[in-house]
Formats: C-alpha cells, structure tokens, sequence
C-alpha cells in the first residue's frame, strides 16, 4: 500500500480547512520539535456546544498536514467531550495508509492539537 | 588510488536491499558501514580470547590487554600523537567532550571566564558548554555564521580576549560539511592562552588528522564514523594538561591503591576509564584503522571531493524547481545573471572548504517526506535538525534533507539520489 496515495496527496496540495479563526473558541499550536512540525487547531462552537467550525495552520510533512486536514472535517458537529474521546485508530482507518513507527508522530500531532484546542473551549458565548 | 566498486565488495551490508532495490546509503555521516574485516574481529575478539583487560594473569586476558592497548597505539600513530597516554577510550564524542567540560572544565573554569563555540556546532559540543557555563557563571560566546555560510573568523579574532579560557570548535559542521580554517583559530586562541578543543566527529574518518601539526589540546571522535564499532569514542589530550586532570568517574580499572576511605588514582590513560571497558570494540576498532591506513585519508578527501562535486552538479540543475542546496560558498547558475549559458555545471562552491556531506531543501515538500521517497527508492539519507538545531534555525528552515558521503559511494550513488530526487518532485509538484 502507497504511503503517499491520492487522497493524502490531494489533501496535502489542497488542504480543506486551512486558515486561522479570528475569534476561535479554542485554540491550540503544538510542536514536534524532532522533525519541525507545527501545527495550530482553531475551533469555533455554537450555541448548543458542538464544533461549528474548525481550521487548521503551520507547516509540517504531508502525512501531519493532511491528517490534520481530514481530522477538521471529523470535528464539525461534536462536543469538547467527544473530541477528547477520538482515538489513534481513527486516526490511522481515517488515514488508510501504513504508519511506520517514524510516522506516529506526524500522524497523530493533528489529533494531539484539536484535544488540547477543545479543552481550552470556553463555553458558548 | 582506490577503486570504489571494488572497495564496496568489503561490506557485507551492500547485498541488502531496501523496497527491492540496491541499498544506497547515503547517511554517513549518522554512521559509516563496517567492513568484513571489522566485524570478523569481533566476532574472533569473542570466539578465541573473550576476557577481561589490565587483570587476569591468564592467556586470553594477556591476548585481550594486548590487543586493547595495540588498538591505543594505532589511534596514536593515526592522528600523530606523541604517547599512547593521550589516547583515552570513550564511549563516544560526546562522552569525550563530556569528560573534558566536567575534568578540565570543573576545575579550570571560574566565574567571568569565557568559552567560545561556533554557530556551526553539533549539539554535542554545545550543550556540554551551556551547562558548564550556569554551573560556573561563565559566559559562553558564539562564533557567528555568514551569508556564504562560513564562519565570520574576524567576529572570533574579537571575541578572543585573556577571559577567554577554552576554545571549542568542529574540524567538520555535520550539516554544511564545512571545514572552518582550524590552524588560524587555534593559534588565535593559544595567543591570548585558551586551550582548544576539536570535535573531530566528521573530519577525523574523511581526512588526514595530525594532532602536532594543529597543535590542538584536546581532540574528540568516535569509531562508528570511521568504519569502527558503535560505543567506542576517543578523546585525545596533550600529556601535560591530560596529567593535571582529575578523573570524573570513579570506581575498578581507575585507581592505583584503595584504602578504606581514600584512593590514589591510576596513571595515564587508565585514570580516566573507570570500570571494565568496551573491549571488543575497541579491538575491532584497529581493524577499521588498519583498512582506511590501506585506502589512505589522502585518497578518501580527494574521492570526497570528486563525489561532492558530481552532487553539486546533478542536485543544481532542479533548482528552478524549489531545490536549494545549502552549501558554504555555493553560488548558484542562477543567481549569476552575468553568465551567458545557464548549464548546471556553471554552478560554483569552493571545494577546498567543504566535504562529503549536502544539505538541501525543496520549497514546499517537507524533508521528512523526501527522505519517505528517497527511502522507496532504496536511498538511506538523513531528515531533521541533524542534532544541530541553532544552525536549522540560524538559516530559516524548520529542517533539512542530508546526504552524506563516503569513499564506498560512487557517481551512480548519486545517479540513484537524482532519480528519487526526481520522483519527490514528480508527486508532489501538480
């Protein structure tokens, strides 16, 4: 199986979701300081606390920018509470590509991010 | 002069393949590969005359002290020592730098004292410094880098001054392959009374290394670069400051006489390798000697040379598609509008101030994913800070990609990098 498939390519050149929120509810930039990455996580709730909008910024490889990208579009409609319940897996079935040990990291930086962007969300405005 | 390809057949682990392809590795300067006759002397080491040195009056620890200290004398004669007493075994450079900032540098260094490193240093000759200098309120200052990527040696010249008690400096930087000009900044350094120490990590496996001639104080490498076993290190030190040195670990092997509550030291070198030491490497470390005495350092710098200009001359021609290389002195075919044909070979760098590694970057396409492609290629080369993160950032990158050189590459080595460079670009330019 290709580590650089279409659609992670296509996510990569094309990132769905990239840009900053002015005013997001929560907001969280993390490093992976042994390759470089950096990441930022905007998340905006609505009225009834779920995830209205999500943006993501920074650079990073491929994999952590289109995982990033394809995890923006996983968190529109969920709570803080659900977000912080994603686990890796659906991370790596999200992905459909083989993760090597090297590659952990930039696969789940995305994820670590909107965890620690969600629980700095404050309450609906 | 040697013949590459044949020199290849030495190293068992060129069968390998990776992703179905001839391994090409171009990571040396991580680590070199070992030759048969180096791990042939292990595997002898353990199979005939496994057992403990400087103890046993029985034949094989006779067999394993001789062959130990054989290996110290070699390493002497290898980067013309004056004794064997000034080669002391490590477990690697850092453990050899790390000896020198907590023996020398405990005792020599006092508040107000300044040390000097430069903007090109591996993590492991900088970090020891940064801590020596908040234990003792000293203050360390920093070589500066310049646009042409080489050291600014007039800033050094002003830096220097009589506070100045320990200048610490690479033969090689890791990233750039760049040799600063070491016999001016050592004789800069001895005439306001600093002592030098050179990190030798790179420089010592690529070319000739005399100790007398630099007139360095202390000089530090490891094995693992230059054909030998991993866990062997070497400090060297000149025998009047390495006799005024305390030891800094402490236990068997070190000492002379132990009383109840007070011991009397070793002499040179054994003071300094406490407990039982990395035996089989060490020996086998004087195979890797013998085979590069055979190829000859000479030979080595003037192949490395050849090889990093053919690098050069491939990896430039991509520049118009976001490919920089981050070489000191280079100067790009295309940044010289003078020129009137743009052919990739009108691209220059001075060869005699770097060697055997290339740093380089793609606008757009993050290192770690060329060193995915090149490694689908069967190309081993490095990604990341390259443990050298002030100099990454001092140069506006998050990382680079690094291909680094050996005398058992060859052109189609290169030719094979040039051929995943390509796919890189291929998958992820539209």
């Amino acid at each position: 199986m290709e580590l650089y498939s279409e659609i992670i390519l296509d996510y990569f050149k094309n990132p769905v979701n990239k840009g900053i929120i002015a005013e997001p509810s929560g907001t969280c930039t993390e490093h992976n300081p042994l390759c470089g990455d950096k990441i930022r996580v905007d998340l905006v709730l609505d009225k009834k606390g779920k995830v209205s909008e999500a943006k993501f910024s920074g650079e990073g490889c491929a994999i952590s920018q289109a995982a990033t990208s394809m995890l923006t579009e996983k968190l529109i409609g969920k709570t803080p509470a659900q977000i912080k319940k994603i686990d890796n897996d659906e991370i790596y079935k999200m992905l459909n590509i083989p993760i090597s040990p090297g590659r952990v990291k930039c696969a789940l930086l995305g994820l670590v991010t909107a965890k620690k962007a969600a629980i700095l969300c404050k309450k609906t405005k | 002069m040697f013949d590459p390809k044949k020199v290849k057949k030495d190293f068992p682990i060129f069968s390998r393949k990776i992703n179905g392809k001839a391994l090409v590795y171009l990571d040396n300067a991580s680590t070199s590969q070992k030759p048969k006759s180096v791990i042939n002397a292990l595997t002898n080491y353990y199979e005939t005359f496994n057992s403990n040195t400087h103890r046993g009056i029985h034949t094989m620890s006779e067999e394993a002290t001789a062959a130990y200290e054989d290996t110290r004398e070699h390493v002497m004669k290898f980067i013309n020592a004056n004794l064997p007493k000034e080669i002391i075994f490590t477990r690697n450079t850092t453990e050899a730098i790390n000896l020198v900032a907590y023996s020398w540098g405990e005792e020599n260094i006092k508040s107000g004292d300044e040390i000097i490193v430069s903007a090109i240093e591996h993590h492991s000759n900088l970090v020891p410094w940064q801590e020596l200098c908040r234990r003792k309120n000293a203050t360390l200052k920093i070589i500066p880098i310049k646009k042409d990527l080489t050291l600014d040696l007039s800033a050094y010249e002003k830096l220097l001054s009589k506070k100045t008690k320990l200048v610490s400096i690479s033969a090689m930087s890791n990233v750039l392959g760049y040799m600063p000009d070491l016999n001016k900044i050592i004789k800069s350094a001895h005439k306001v009374g600093s002592i030098v120490l050179v990190d030798g990590a790179q420089s010592v496996a690529h070319m000739k290394t005399d100790v007398k001639k630099l007139d360095c104080d202390f000089l530090a490498f490891s094995s693992h670069k230059m054909l030998g076993p991993t866990g062997v290190g070497v400090l060297y030190g000149k025998f009047e400051i390495l006799s005024n040195m305390n030891p800094f670990m402490f236990g068997g092997d070190m000492v002379k006489s132990v009383e109840q509550h007070k011991a009397y030291w070793n002499d040179l070198p054994w003071k300094f390798e406490a407990g039982t030491p990395n035996i089989a490497d060490v020996i086998a470390f004087d195979a890797a000697l013998t085979y590069l005495d055979k190829i000859g350092l000479e030979n080595i710098h003037k192949y490395d040379q050849k090889l990093l200009k053919y690098a050069v001359s491939k990896f430039s021609k991509y520049e118009k598609d976001g490919v920089s290389l981050i070489l000191p002195t280079f100067k790009s075919s295309t940044s010289r509008s003078s020129s009137t044909t743009s052919n990739s070979s009108s691209s220059t760098f001075d060869s005699s101030v770097t060697s055997s590694i290339l740093s380089f970057s793609i606008k757009g396409i993050h290192p770690h994913d060329i060193a995915q492609i090149f490694n689908d290629e069967g190309v081993a080369i490095r990604s990341g800070y390259h443990c050298s993160q002030p100099l990454i950032e001092h140069l506006n990158l998050s990382s680079t990609a690094r291909m680094s050189f050996y005398f058992y590459n060859t052109e189609a080595d290169i030719d094979r990098a040039e051929i995943a460079l390509k796919r890189t670009l291929k998958l992820f330019k539209n």
